[in-house]
């Protein structure tokens, strides 16, 4: 099977002020498959994410989705774009005055046509999907964070889009609880088949997931080279060459935070 | 002396870019209260917030207005022995100025601060960009039923706070003071003529939107607003500079409009 | 519950609101909104110097109308008037424009008659008397004396 980039960052730079964020980001995300962005805090991995979506247009560059370049199309266009889109965000971001059923029927009301009969049985097939069924009538605020998540997690699958974006889906999570949300994952993307672009923290445990796995520093995705250059655009790297990788930068990285390789050890 | 230059440049080019933003932001609102489709629902429900839960503070401002103008009235119209004017005298001035621009200032502070911090919260916990990216346009979903709650209630509101100040102005005057009732309204009748309530409605209006715009378009930008955005202390600070805005610009608006509508 | 809640409030809040709008342009706005069907009658006078258009109309102090329209019509003044339908007028009524007090302002008097026809809608009142003009009655006097 060949591999099909869906999204394409081609040397996308963007600075607030004086500060230069992205430094000429290159990055593809493969069909079908989950690529893992990793990074220190304050790289501007979020970034990354946001400039896909086209909340944020990069500086230069261009940012290339089903073989369009989002970076400078209209408004009208990148709705039609973003229906391909599912996001669960950092804290959720689920609309506090809607109960959890609403919050989820959103997407449904808002984009389709459809009946509140058919609205019912597809949300609470996702609801249960996602293991929070008998919250219909609860506020976000009265979730704990990890079902706030999951709830997110629901309403970002409702219109089975075809490429989910996680922010941080672990951030603020015990063990257990991201144990909980890496299950839902797993389950769900086997049984859909979505492209996943996830944005993590939670390493080496993140790695079980990954396809693919790209490493943030210094405003750009680090390459696989011995002399810690640009990755190429059309290269992604694996988590095992990720690990073996020459380039110092990801060495370091991988030594420091990793420690000694457990990756088959681990379990799902 | 540079840095003087630079610094006063920086400050122009954000508050340019500043209006800017919020006109596009008034243009977009417009836009998608005329863009159907139309839901009711939210209407009902930002009515609720801005004209219901508002009723209270008007009624009981707009009898302390009227009670003050009652007494303040009588007083100076006595020196001339013209009580028998009380009733036009209030009246007018409660329809012409007070009712609408009290009526704005109380909603200002009410559901203007509220409007802007529930905005605010919303930019700063990425549920506007969620509403983006489920390709939702947040000014039909969100701004929209505001405008037009903000439309439809204004005017009302200001209809309210004028006829119970009418009814303070009569309690004081005539009830406490000894003004003659019949006169009282008499006069009112005789005097009030339908360009100043045609006045006083064109005002509410206007004053409705400027609220809605000033104060949701503040919390909408949170994230761009100078000294960071972000935290429950970035939309503090721009609930605040948008309730001082909207107060300042209805009392700017006020002096245009009636220069206008004279 | 919740949802009743608030479509009650909302419901509240537009009533009250239109009631007091209602309230502020009929009662004092003087709209008429059940158009009540006030009929026009026109009177010619030699001069009604100081009327204006909106002017009340009465008969016995209490006011039946009002000037709605004033032109020039063959160097007389043409002055509409609009009497409210339950007012009928004698053909020999006299229409006549006085001055509330001394400095006040003018308006049209109406002295019934006793004929037994009315005017009709459109009609005109035949018999009138011009404005009194302060200066005019003053020089009459001091001149008259010389």
């Amino acid at each position: 099977m060949k591999e099909k980039a869906v999204v394409q960052m081609v040397d996308v730079r963007k600075s607030y002020g004086s500060q230069e964020v992205l430094k000429g980001v290159n990055l593809s995300i493969i069909e079908g498959k989950t690529t893992v962005i990793v990074g220190g805090s304050g790289q501007g991995k979020s970034q990354i994410i946001k400039h896909i979506l086209g909340l944020i247009r990069p500086d230069s560059g261009s940012v290339i989705v089903y073989g369009r370049d989002i970076s400078n199309i209209s408004k009208k266009e990148l709705k039609k774009i973003r229906t391909n889109f599912g996001v669960l965000f950092q804290n959720a971001a689920l609309f506090d005055s809607m109960t959890v059923f609403d919050n989820v029927a959103l997407p449904l009301r808002e984009r389709t046509k459809m009946s509140e009969h058919e609205i019912k049985k597809i949300v609470s097939e996702k609801l249960v999907m996602m293991d929070v069924e008998g919250t219909n009538e609860k506020y976000p605020a009265q979730l704990s964070g990890g079902m706030r998540k999951r709830v997110g997690l629901a309403r970002a699958l409702v219109l089975d889009p075809k490429i989910i974006f996680f922010d941080e889906p672990t951030t603020g999570l015990d063990v257990k609880k991201s144990n909980e949300i890496y299950r839902v994952f797993s389950k769900t993307q086997k049984d859909l088949g979505y492209t996943a672009v996830i944005v993590s923290h939670d390493v080496p445990k993140i790695f079980n997931l990954a396809d693919y796995v790209a490493l943030l520093y210094n405003g750009v995705v680090q390459g696989r080279g011995p002399s810690g250059e640009n990755q190429l655009s059309d290269s992604p790297m694996t988590p095992e060459e990720f690990q073996l990788s020459d380039n110092p930068i990801i060495k370091e990285f991988v030594e420091t935070t990793m420690g000694p390789l457990y990756l088959s050890e681990m379990e799902v | 002396m540079l840095n003087f230059f630079e610094k006063t440049g920086a400050y122009a080019l954000y508050y340019v870019n500043e209006a800017g933003r919020m006109g596009i932001f008034l243009l977009n609102s417009i836009m998608s209260v005329v863009k159907p489709p139309y839901k009711i629902y939210p209407i009902i429900r930002q009515t609720y917030i801005i004209g219901t839960l508002s009723i209270f503070v008007i009624l009981f401002t707009g009898v302390f207005t009227g009670m003050v103008l009652g007494l303040q009235g009588y007083h100076t119209l006595n020196k001339f022995g013209a009580e028998g004017l009380l009733g036009s005298a209030v009246a007018l001035s409660l329809i012409r100025e007070l009712g609408p621009v009290l009526a704005a200032l109380m909603v200002t502070g009410r559901a203007g601060s509220a409007i802007c911090a529930e905005i605010g919260v919303m930019r700063n916990s990425e549920q506007i960009d969620a509403l983006e990216c489920m390709a939702i346009d947040p000014h039909k979903y969100i701004m929209a039923p505001k405008f037009v709650a903000g439309i439809i209630s204004m005017p009302l509101l200001t209809a309210i706070f004028d006829v119970t100040g009418i009814l303070g102005g009569y309690m004081v005057g005539v009830g406490m003071l000894g003004a003659n009732r019949g006169t009282y309204f008499a006069s009112m009748y005789k005097d009030v003529e339908f360009n100043d309530i045609y006045m006083g409605l064109i005002k509410s209006l206007c004053f409705g939107i400027l609220i809605i715009w000033i104060c949701s378009s503040k919390g909408y930008f949170v994230h761009l607003s100078r000294g960071g955005g972000f935290g429950a202390e970035g939309v503090s600070r721009v609930t605040t500079n948008a309730v001082v805005l909207s107060s300042v610009s209805i009392l700017l608006f006020d002096f245009f409009l009636t220069s206008v509508l004279l | 519950m919740k949802n009743i809640n608030i479509e009650t409030g909302v419901g509240i809040f537009l009533i009250a609101g239109l009631l007091c709008f209602g309230y502020l342009s009929v009662k004092l706005g003087g709209v008429n909104l059940f158009g009540t069907e006030q009929y026009l009658v026109t009177a010619r006078f030699a001069n009604v110097s100081g009327l204006k258009e909106g002017a009340t109309v009465e008969i016995a102090g209490v006011t039946v109308g009002n000037v709605s329209r004033i032109d020039l019509d063959n160097y007389e003044a043409m002055v509409q008037l609009l009497i409210d339908p339950g007012v009928r007028l004698q053909e020999d009524s006299i229409a006549s424009i006085r001055t509330q007090g001394i400095i006040g302002d003018k308006y049209v008097k109406i002295k019934t008659g006793g004929a037994d026809e009315y005017i009709e809608r459109n009609g005109e009142i035949l018999e009138t008397e011009s404005a009194i003009e302060l200066e005019e009655l003053v020089s009459k006097y001091v001149f008259e004396k010389e």
